[in-house]
């Protein structure tokens, strides 16, 4: 459950630009293949903004997709997990997209 | 020149169809203005998450690499014989390993670790499920291992999280046993994609087992096309020769650079 440290840094990133001003909303972007559960996050962005600038924050999860370059046809396609061969057949692969732990944006009152 | 693609001709459109769109439907009701400029203000922040680990990770990195010393963090699920192979790997490198040893809770493996007379030193994740950069760089303030050393990091048995996190570590090494089936590389993928070096360990049930070794080796090639693989069999012995020169190939100063 590493969904838990990862909130803790979400929340530690936003209050240090919060400076005690009420927060509405928080964009967070989570790559596909960056292993991180966006349901895990919601349950843990409850219990780590309690009592905070945060509290009535809503998490935003923007999805983001996953693709890999194929290291032998060169193409690059897209990729929802790992691992996955490529249309041509290869699995030698290299991920390009979707490993995104980002924290946007967000929003005060 | 058309301004927007730098191509010759001179008007030709860059629009395009767009068959879908972004909906902003609320499923369930709920309330919340949708303000622009009145109100809400919103801040751009394009920050890493995990930017504060990576940050002290560089650190760590920084502080073993201006004493040249090798740090492996070694990884794995619980019960793969992490601690075994750790117990061998100090017998074969007499004198030239310290560990720190990440464990959720007790002390039972530093004190194994200790009987064979290397420094360990235990740090409790408590209810963390990893270590992360900052442990690792308490460990050492404790540890203080001397240059040109090496330092094995043993993480918790974990098959998922470490996988995310950067100690500063100059090699990653993830430990699977052949009791735990061929498709281990494909059922934890991130785990296996972050390392160089895979050890498949207790080989020496080989016989007793139905276990296609070749298949697994193939399996972690499929998630990590550049990962090494090593067999080994922590409680008989093989592949330690192979693991000792695969550890010294890595130390920042090697013999022959020394004098």
């Amino acid at each position: 459950m590493h969904e838990l440290g990862i909130t803790e840094n979400i929340v530690a990133i936003v209050r240090d630009h919060a400076r005690g001003q009420p927060v509405t909303r928080v964009s967070v972007e989570i790559g596909r293949l960056a292993a991180v559960s966006a349901e895990a996050l919601h349950f843990c962005f409850d219990a780590c903004t309690r009592g905070t600038e945060l509290e009535n924050a809503r998490l935003e999860i923007i999805d983001v997709p996953g693709a890999r370059t194929c290291r032998d046809c060169g193409r690059e396609t897209n990729a929802d997990h790992l691992p996955a061969p490529c249309p041509c057949g290869s699995w030698n692969t290299l991920t390009t997209r979707g490993m995104d732990l980002r924290v946007k944006e967000m929003e005060i009152a | 020149m058309c301004a927007t693609c730098g191509c010759g001709q001179k008007d030709h459109s860059h629009n395009h169809e767009h068959t879908h769109h972004h909906g902003h439907g609320h499923g369930e009701g709920h309330a919340h203005p949708h303000p622009s400029g009145a109100g809400g203000r919103t801040i751009s922040l394009e920050r890493d998450i995990l930017e504060k680990n990576q940050l002290l990770a560089e650190r760590n990195r920084g502080w073993f690499e201006g004493r040249g010393i090798l740090a492996v963090n070694l990884m794995s699920g619980p019960g793969a014989g992490k601690t075994t192979l750790l117990i061998r790997t100090l017998g074969e490198l007499n004198g030239r390993i310290s560990v720190i040893e990440g464990d959720q809770a007790t002390s039972l493996d530093a004190e194994r670790l200790s009987k064979s007379g290397a420094k360990v030193t235990q740090i409790n994740t408590g209810p963390g499920c990893h270590l992360d950069a900052e442990m690792v760089a308490r460990g050492l303030k404790e540890l203080l291992p001397p240059p040109g050393s090496i330092v094995m990091i043993e993480n918790v048995g974990n098959l998922i999280c470490p996988a995310l996190f950067d100690l500063g570590e100059g090699a990653r090494v993830v430990l699977f046993s052949i009791t735990e089936g061929e498709d281990k590389p494909l059922k934890y993928p991130h785990m296996f994609r972050a390392a160089d070096l895979v050890i498949l360990n207790k080989i020496d049930l080989l016989p007793h087992l139905d276990f296609d070794a070749d298949l697994a080796e193939e399996n972690a090639r499929r998630v990590n096309p550049e990962i090494g693989v090593i067999r080994l069999s922590a409680t008989r012995g093989d592949g330690l020769d192979e693991w000792r020169r695969w550890i010294l190939d890595r130390l920042p100063i090697r013999e022959h650079d020394r004098a």
